[in-house]
């Protein structure tokens, strides 16, 4: 699922030389007589020098690696109980201190996180790819507007916890089976904060695309009789991307925080496997005796929250040819 | 005005009889907030704890329990007893005197006539009534004069007092739900939100699921009662904000119930603004071991039925392992704080009731492993997960979402590791979990799980229903749809004897001998492990008095007697 | 249009009758008793009784057609009885709640006030606020106050309400003891006074909400501004001459509506719905929390009737989505 995600999300990028020279103002035959260089290239120069862009780049990478890396530094076992020193505030032993249970708060943050950035990232681009992808259709199509925005209709309508339930009911088990516990509930939980949060992403790309398939560089295109699929690739896709952008950026911090919502009605990891929005839920019993305890997970999640968001920024940045070309 | 403050501020230190001159409604308003909000105020169609104890502000039973157990009649003169006359000699019919100038909130008189339409209305087959266990062997009910009410059973009752005692079965106005009854039970809307009773307030509004607001009623027996005029009752939130209203806003007088963290209690009553209380009920937080197989490679509707015996639960040497390796102590100061107490029973109140022959407050890791080796079963293949008979002890272990629940879970699990036994914790949303859904896989009742944690009570002082629980064919299994109170599927003949028993059986000290008996054989064959015997942790304001928390009955069964105290 | 608005709307019938089923096959399908709040004290055969009582011995599709002859029959007559006083629906059996078995109805009538004071006044405060932080966000492109309104609307939105909500009761309720932790739906406006105390106790909970849809429409705002202002014709206006003001307020931001209405269009059926999780925690007991309780007692009825409302809503307010896409930009057009 992750790979046909990842290649379809990047499909506009593909296209953006193209989408350019159909922009007027920049001559087909110029680009054409300079010498060829790689369009990602161009987008690499223009990342660099979006402070943001590189700020956000950096402390994402910082966050992932902090949390798959920091294991092998930090070697305690986040599950591991020491009760006599439970309740207690940082110290040398325990950077973030300890929970109710003695566990080491640090390493249930990266273990958490693991958890939570790999959930939020697999589920938000589930749903953007989805979302996208009927927006797209729906907005190009005047055929499939009608049944597809009735479908966005019908999972808007769809009461969220029943449809986790029958989900968990149905699908538990044979997945557990198939994949093991773990990687079994981890699929279960991608698809369902995906398949129930691809709908506004779909609203709005489907909005965007239906007033600019009538703009006139895509008149002009389907004039020089470029196919269906080729309009949609190189004109359309890049000039809804910002809209796209701003949905991945609030959609992971959705995702982070459905996770937390799902494990704490039941439906989502065993008890005994912490997440970050697990850690938060927990640790808000305990605000005023412990404040801490909701502090880390908090600034985790808005860490790696802004952090995308500054690297959408600078993404959509990179990849608009109207910028670039500045 | 002033006099009359100096004077109730005078009565009030010395505590005696504080309400003694004090008059209805002069205490203002009194607010009780309760983190599940009350559907419904008729108990008899939802059995809710929330609901049973919002009713009880208006109506009432013929006799309580007070906080210590022991009957006290409300609308009857006196308790009947066998010694009295009230019960026959030969146990088989009990007759209540009503107290004589008893009046409902609307005027009218309060007789027999209301007692008997109230079996009726409950044990109507259409009604669905939720508390028609109190009828239980109920013939028949006859109004033998306007102020006696004679209740028949169809076999020798020792225990007589289920129809018509506890805040479960109170009485309701027969005038008011004369076309209630049956199927029509649920279409009395008007009704069922604002039954008119003879308790100390009355219904003004009721916003169901949401807030009650209550007056006091003028027709209430006693004229100095209730001290307040009025009650707002609200429902919703968590236990947490319940109890930062009353111990740090003070903004509400009474909350409900606070399952919380003991740190969070005693951060919160630094708050300063009110004290929580507990009491004790027979309330247990207990690990039931499935005797039979969940093993999800049996076909379904034999998995966890009696057909495949459980691989190892059944050893002694095990379960009495399992059990030791627990530290009791530690999980009560970190669970429940002073609202749980060490219990190695399943019955452990009322005091008479609770059995003696067992200890379990020490922690022995040590001698736990010691007795599973000496069993035979210990590890053979190197990866510390010890064998019986070539089957590894791994289990499932299942229980409800919920913190405490939870924590409880990672320590046992952990406690379990050490003595060579590998733990897969589930946790499932209480309304699928304690749902008697069939189609669902994750019911307690269908235990598709090795061990799985829940806490259980009984109501009344009596436990000799909840002691059949352990009945061999009250098991759950596919033929009954999964119905079934014998949760852990214990079979045991000695067992079915002496429940037999207990039933004929009068007499309370004869009746303790074998409810303790049948207490230890449930334990020592492995039917549970008792982890925590629970309490009700409630808090009220300081300057609310009167407050007795009591675990027997609506623990509002006394507002008629709290007043604002003065002065402090 | 016209035209178009009303092949919609005939159409939305199927669609939603669909929608119905949809989701009643769902709520049949989960796992979930409406007898699990009940005690373990009652035993199970007296659950079974009850059960029964409820009606759910009958058959699927029998229950199914009930619900619409309630839903669709019963309950438009009792609306016109109320308002005309006749009697038509006298006699005729409502949509009942499980829970409290009354009707429906009556309740979600009662829940309407405090979820429109609460949520409503949310959305109205996060619009005004949203819109014009995201037009000049955008304008003014990585300015501090860019800077600022980025970081403070991400933060507010990876915060999620059952913290906030906490936090600031633990701030201005236990420490400062400014406003009311808990929110009084008894609480009758009738004078100034009266109206100070609604306001305080709504503060918060509108504060906490705010903070998440601002964090959200300021951000479509932003993004889609900063697409239009690169504009070719933002170009032309400005050669032409036109203000800054006219081109800025005019002429880019009558363009960049589009994603903002939709996601406009698609929180209203939302403010209805409640917030749930803001609702608890403040104990507004609105809708949302309605929905929430009724859903963990399995109070079918009530979660069947409480989701096809919202689906109204939401089918309604897509089309008014799609009606003001043509007004904003004429060029789109549906026939």
């Amino acid at each position: 699922m992750t790979d046909t995600d990842k290649s379809d999300t990047l499909i506009p990028d593909e296209g953006l030389a193209a989408a350019s020279t159909a922009v007027p103002g920049a001559g087909a035959m110029e680009e054409l007589a300079t010498p060829p260089r790689s369009q990602w290239r161009d987008v690499w120069d223009q990342f660099k020098t979006h402070k943001g862009a590189m700020v956000g780049a950096i402390l994402f990478l910082f966050i992932v690696a902090g949390v798959y890396l920091g294991p092998y530094l930090w070697s305690i076992d986040p599950t591991q109980i020491d009760i006599r020193s439970r309740n207690q505030g940082p110290s040398w032993a325990h950077p973030f201190g300890t929970d109710q249970l003695g566990r080491d708060i640090l390493a249930r943050m990266m273990s958490g996180g693991q958890t939570s950035v790999s959930v939020g990232i697999t589920a938000m681009l589930l749903a953007l790819f989805l979302g996208s992808f009927i927006g797209v259709l729906a907005g190009f199509f005047k055929r499939l507007d009608g049944p597809l925005m009735r479908l966005t209709d019908l999972f808007l309508a769809l009461p969220l916890l029943p449809l986790l339930l029958v989900m968990m009911l149905l699908f538990r088990e044979p997945l557990s089976a198939a994949f093991g516990l773990e990687r079994g509930i981890f699929i279960l939980i991608v698809c369902a904060i995906g398949i129930t949060s691809w709908m506004p992403t779909a609203r709005i790309v489907r909005g965007d695309v239906l007033a600019i398939k009538e703009r006139e560089f895509v008149l002009a295109a389907r004039s020089i009789g470029t196919s269906n699929s080729q309009i949609i690739t190189r004109h359309i896709l890049p000039n809804v991307l910002s809209p796209i952008m701003v949905s991945a950026t609030l959609g992971i911090a959705t995702a982070i925080i459905t996770e937390s919502a799902l494990s704490f009605l039941g439906l989502g990891f065993p008890p005994d496997f912490p997440t970050w929005g697990r850690l938060l839920f927990d640790g808000v019993d305990y605000l005023q005796q412990y404040p801490e305890r909701v502090f880390w997970p908090g600034l985790a999640i808005s860490l790696t929250v802004l952090s995308v968001n500054y690297l959408g920024d600078g993404l959509r940045d990179a990849l608009d040819p109207r910028i670039r070309g500045r | 005005m002033k006099i009359k403050t100096l004077l109730l501020g005078a009565i009030a230190s010395t505590a005696m009889a504080p309400m003694a001159f004090a008059e209805r409604g002069s205490d203002g308003n009194v607010s009780i907030i309760y983190w599940q909000a009350p559907s419904i105020l008729n108990p008899f169609l939802s059995g809710g704890t929330k609901d049973v104890e919002s009713a009880s502000l208006v109506i009432e039973p013929l006799a309580r329990y007070d906080q210590d157990g022991n009957m006290v009649p409300y609308l009857a003169s006196e308790i009947p007893t066998v010694e009295n006359g009230g019960v026959s000699e030969d146990l088989t019919s009990i007759t209540w005197k009503i107290a004589p100038g008893i009046t409902w909130s609307d005027g009218s008189p309060f007789t027999s006539a209301d007692v008997k339409f109230t079996a009726d209305y409950c044990m109507h087959p259409e009604g669905g009534c939720a508390q028609v266990t109190k009828f239980e062997g109920v013939t028949s009910v006859e109004a033998v004069d306007d102020l006696t009410v004679k209740v028949t059973f169809d076999k020798p009752t020792p225990f007589p007092y289920g129809p018509f005692v506890g805040g479960e079965s109170p009485i309701i106005q027969a005038a008011q739900f004369a076309d209630c009854l049956g199927a029509k039970a649920p279409e009395c809307t008007d009704q069922n939100f604002n039954p008119i009773g003879t308790g100390p307030f009355v219904v003004t509004e009721f916003k169901p699921n949401d807030v009650i607001t209550f007056a006091a009623n003028d027709n209430y027996r006693d004229p100095a009662k209730p001290a307040f005029a009025s009650v707002t009752f609200k429902g919703g939130g968590d236990a947490t904000a319940a109890g930062r209203a009353v111990m740090e806003t003070g903004e509400f007088d009474y909350a409900w119930n606070l399952q919380l963290a003991p740190e969070v209690i005693a951060q919160m009553q630094e708050g300063g603004k009110g004290t929580p209380v507990a009491g004790f009920g027979p309330l247990v937080e207990r690990i039931m071991l499935n005797q039979t197989n969940p093993s999800p490679d049996l076909p379904e509707g034999e998995r966890s039925t009696a057909a495949h015996p459980h691989p190892f639960l059944q050893d002694p040497a095990v379960y009495k392992a399992m059990s030791m390796a627990i530290d009791r102590p530690l999980l009560v100061e970190i669970g429940y704080g002073q609202a749980g107490k060490v219990t190695c029973n399943w019955v452990p109140a009322p005091a008479a009731f609770n059995s003696t022959s067992m200890t379990c407050d020490t922690q022995d890791i040590a001698g736990a492993n010691a007795l599973l080796d000496e069993a035979g079963i210990v590890d053979t293949n190197g990866d510390g997960i010890r064998e019986k008979d070539g089957v590894p002890l791994k289990v499932v272990y299942q229980t409800s979402t919920n913190a405490v629940r939870q924590d409880f879970q990672a320590l046992i699990k952990e406690w379990w590791s050490q003595i060579g036994i590998e733990t897969e914790l589930r946790n499932i949303n209480a309304s699928v979990f304690f749902g008697g859904d069939p189609g669902s896989p994750d019911t307690f009742q269908k235990f598709y799980a090795d061990v799985e944690m829940y806490a259980n009570t009984f109501n009344g002082t009596d436990p000799q229903s909840y002691l059949g629980n352990g009945l061999c064919d009250k098991a759950p299994k596919p033929e009954s749809q999964w119905q079934g109170e014998n949760i852990s599927r214990f079979c045991n003949e000695e067992f079915d004897a002496l429940h037999a028993k207990l039933a004929e059986t009068a007499g309370l000290e004869a009746r303790a001998e074998i409810a303790k008996q049948l207490n230890d054989i449930m334990v020592q064959n492995g039917g549970m492990i008792p982890l925590v015997h629970r309490g009700r942790l409630s808090a009220h304001a300081n300057t609310l008095g009167g407050v007795v928390l009591n675990v027997w009955d609506s623990e509002l069964w006394n507002i008629a007697d709290w007043y604002r105290k003065t002065g402090s | 249009m016209l035209n178009f608005t009303i092949r919609r709307l005939v159409l939305a019938v199927p669609t939603l009758l669909f929608i119905s089923l949809v989701i009643f096959l769902l709520l049949e399908l989960a796992p979930g008793d409406p007898m699990a709040q009940v005690p373990l004290t009652v035993p199970p055969e007296v659950k079974e009784k009850m059960r029964e009582a409820l009606g759910l011995g009958q058959p699927m599709h029998i229950r199914f057609w009930k619900w619409i002859v309630q839903f669709f029959w019963i309950e438009p007559q009792v609306l016109i009885d109320h308002m005309f006083g006749t009697t038509f629906s006298e006699g005729d059996l409502r949509v009942i709640s499980w829970q409290t078995r009354s009707p429906v109805m009556d309740i979600v009538v009662q829940r309407i006030p405090q979820t429109l004071w609460v949520v409503g006044t949310a959305y109205v405060v996060a619009i005004l606020i949203a819109l014009p932080i995201g037009i000049y966000s955008a304008y003014r492109q990585y300015s501090w106050f860019d800077q600022m309104g980025t970081f403070v609307s991400m933060v507010g939105f990876s915060v999620p309400p059952f913290f906030s909500g906490v936090l600031v009761i633990v701030i201005f309720s236990v420490q400062l003891g400014w406003f009311p932790s808990i929110y009084d739906t008894t609480h009758v406006v009738n004078s100034w006074d009266s109206f100070v105390v609604q306001l305080k106790q709504m503060i918060m909970p509108v504060m906490v909400l705010a903070l998440q849809i601002t964090a959200q429409l300021s951000r479509f705002m932003r993004a889609s501004m900063l697409d239009n202002l690169n504009q070719d014709y933002v170009r032309t206006a400005r050669a032409k001459g036109l203000s800054e003001y006219t081109v800025v307020m005019v002429h880019v931001l009558r363009n960049s509506m589009i994603p903002v209405v939709t996601v406009i269009a698609l929180g209203i059926p939302a403010i209805f719905g409640g917030a749930i999780i803001t609702e608890q925690v403040f104990k507004v007991n609105g809708i949302g929390q309605l929905l929430i309780g009724a859903i963990q007692a399995n109070d079918l009825p009530m979660v069947q009737t409480l989701t096809f409302i919202f689906a109204v809503l939401i089918v309604l307010f897509n089309l008014i989505a799609d009606v003001l896409y043509g007004i904003l930009d004429p060029r789109i057009r549906y026939d």
